[in-house]
């Protein structure tokens, strides 16, 4: 399958990356290429069989809805990292369009 | 004190007999790495002051006859991508570039109550998404035995700072095959654990189903230590499985399987050095049989969709509002966002959120995602009817060693090739170990054995001896 520019735009789009024009280009070729090699599963008779999402075997792993409380010093190494904020606020632009 | 060849037991024999003190032990490593680090970029983050601080209340604890622990003292190096509270970690990346970890990281916790000393955080591909430390923002690690070549990925750091002895052992992370192709890469032993056998809680999340923490060292007696205290912890993590590990290993009745899939393609020399081990083992009246895993021609194909697929989604959560790179750009939340990921990301990760997020996408979602999740199963049981007749498979870990930085970063795919042994045992889920077992010249060639799911006890059994065979007879 070849991957067109618009393609890797769209999917960019929806994975909220923003890409410089060479970046597109190459990805464009890269994933084609990509999905040229993955093409060979297609022929696999796979009716039968169920798909795999984790290998454990376990099943509801459930745990008591309990509230913990964190360490002053995690809590602070929290908010360190936060790039704009004023008090404990995250600032962040305006959500709601005009 | 000969860093080279000091292994964690030897260490701590030293320290209780007092041959050396932990600070003698820890200033002898750092100075390794004073002198190494420039030329071989392993550690990003290196603790001199804490290291030594703790190095002094251990030898306190020593002089006045108190016990410790076999991981006392015992200097590690963890790989970047695991948290260590209060401690920068980057990932690698150019987003988390001044990410300080909120806590430690579940087997830090437990390392760290064993009083082993963390010297420092070691280099990986971004988000570890690579095969040879190239696509980290930080720089390529170069191969200790050959500065021209890479010394794998992602876990590169750790590989290189157990070979160049800059760390007795270390932690590294392994979704599809990054221990285990550095460890090889770089002459050194490289164990990942079944997956559900380590906590992954404070491990940066690349593909949930299938990473998996694990340590480097320069023996399996070492690798056992280490796992011993870091696996389990269930809690915080919920894919924790902490089934008892019966070992019923008996030398005289094994059965190794020799899979045909792992020989083709392979360098010649590489098989050779196989071949090597097959022929020491069989003297010594272990059984070796071909066998054939059908489905394994697929492992890499299915880890491809699979692997892009929960990293695109894990890695939304970087959006530089909370954590990570703010970029000057963007005027609306929407552009913000989208700047913010593509600045602060490196290629390789948006490649793969892209990909990611397109097989994942409504239209294609059955056509790539669902039937590379059955194929996983497909592959999975090509494994369980294999272990029905053999104990456990051998095979090279890698298909070459440790190539030229700069060969293949410009071809994802060519890359991509270099994890197609060590793939099928997280698509799997079982453990599997990498061991040094020859040279091509300088080069190491690494061989992997793969156990049954849950069963590393047999697993470090058996390497165990093949590691005393190889050093025996191989050298």
């Amino acid at each position: 399958m070849k991957f067109s520019l618009e393609k890797i735009e769209h999917f960019a789009r929806l994975a909220r990356i923003e890409l410089k024009e060479e970046e597109k280009k190459k990805f464009a070729q890269d994933i084609s290429s990509i999905l040229l090699y993955v093409e060979q599963l297609q022929k696999l008779d796979t009716k039968k069989i169920e798909p795999i999402a984790q290998i454990t075997g376990l099943k509801n792993v459930l745990r008591e809805d309990k509230v913990e409380e964190s360490r002053e010093e995690v809590k602070e190494n929290l908010f360190k990292n936060i790039p704009e904020r004023k008090d404990k606020f995250i600032k962040v632009k305006k959500v709601l369009e005009n | 004190m000969d860093l080279t060849k000091l292994t964690i037991r030897q260490a701590h024999n030293s320290l209780l007999k007092k041959e050396f003190s932990t600070e003698e032990l820890i200033r002898g490593y750092l100075k390794r790495i004073k002198e190494l680090n420039e030329k071989l970029n392993v550690f990003l983050d290196v603790y001199e002051e804490k290291s030594l601080e703790q190095a002094r209340v251990i030898d306190k604890k020593i002089a006045q006859g108190g016990e410790i622990n076999l991981l006392e003292g015992i200097p590690l190096a963890i790989k970047d991508n695991i948290l260590v509270g209060g401690e920068k970690t980057t990932a690698g990346s150019k987003t988390l570039e001044n990410y300080l970890a909120f806590d430690d990281a579940v087997v830090v916790k437990k390392l760290k109550e064993e009083g082993a000393i963390i010297l420092g955080k070691t280099n990986l591909d971004e988000f570890a998404m690579g095969s040879s430390t190239e696509t980290s923002y930080f720089g390529p690690t170069r191969n200790p035995l050959d500065l021209e070549r890479v010394a794998g990925g992602s876990s590169g750091g750790s590989a290189a700072a157990v070979a160049a002895s800059m760390a007795l052992a270390s932690l590294g992370s392994d979704t599809g095959g990054s221990i285990r192709q550095p460890a090889s890469f770089c002459g050194v032993v490289g164990f990942k654990p079944s997956y559900g056998r380590v906590s992954r809680y404070g491990l940066i999340a690349m593909a949930s189903s299938l990473d998996q923490i694990g340590p480097l060292a320069k023996t399996v007696e070492d690798i056992e230590i280490i796992y011993q205290v870091i696996k389990g912890g269930k809690g915080k993590d919920s894919t924790v499985v902490e089934i008892e590990d019966k070992s019923s290993f008996n030398e005289e009745n094994i059965v190794i399987g020799l899979p045909e899939e792992f020989l083709k393609e392979t360098d010649k020399k590489v098989v050779e050095e196989i071949e090597k081990v097959v022929g020491l083992l069989e003297s010594k009246g272990i059984k070796v049989e071909r066998i054939s895993l059908p489905y394994l021609k697929y492992a890499l194909a299915c880890y491809h969709l699979i692997m892009p697929a929960e990293a695109s989604a894990n890695l939304s959560r970087y959006d530089g509002i909370r954590f990570g790179f703010n970029s000057s750009q963007g005027e609306t939340l929407w552009q913000k966002y989208a700047f913010n990921r593509g600045q602060g990301f490196g290629l390789e990760v948006k490649r793969r959120i892209i990909l990611g997020t397109f097989v994942l996408s409504s239209g294609y979602y059955d056509k790539y995602y669902l039937q590379a999740q059955k194929v996983r199963r497909l592959i999975a049981q090509d494994f369980s009817s294999a272990f029905k007749k053999v104990d456990f498979i051998l095979g090279p870990t890698t298909p070459t060693p440790a190539f030229k930085i700069g060969e293949k970063i410009s071809d994802p795919l060519t890359m991509y090739l270099s994890d197609i042994f060590t793939v099928p045992a997280n698509l799997a889920g079982l453990p599997a170990i990498s061991l040094p077992c020859g040279k091509i010249g300088n080069l190491p060639i690494g061989c992997q054995i793969i156990g049954k799911q849950f069963q590393e006890k047999e697993l470090l059994e058996i390497s165990k001896l093949i590691e005393k065979e190889i050093k025996e007879k191989i050298g």
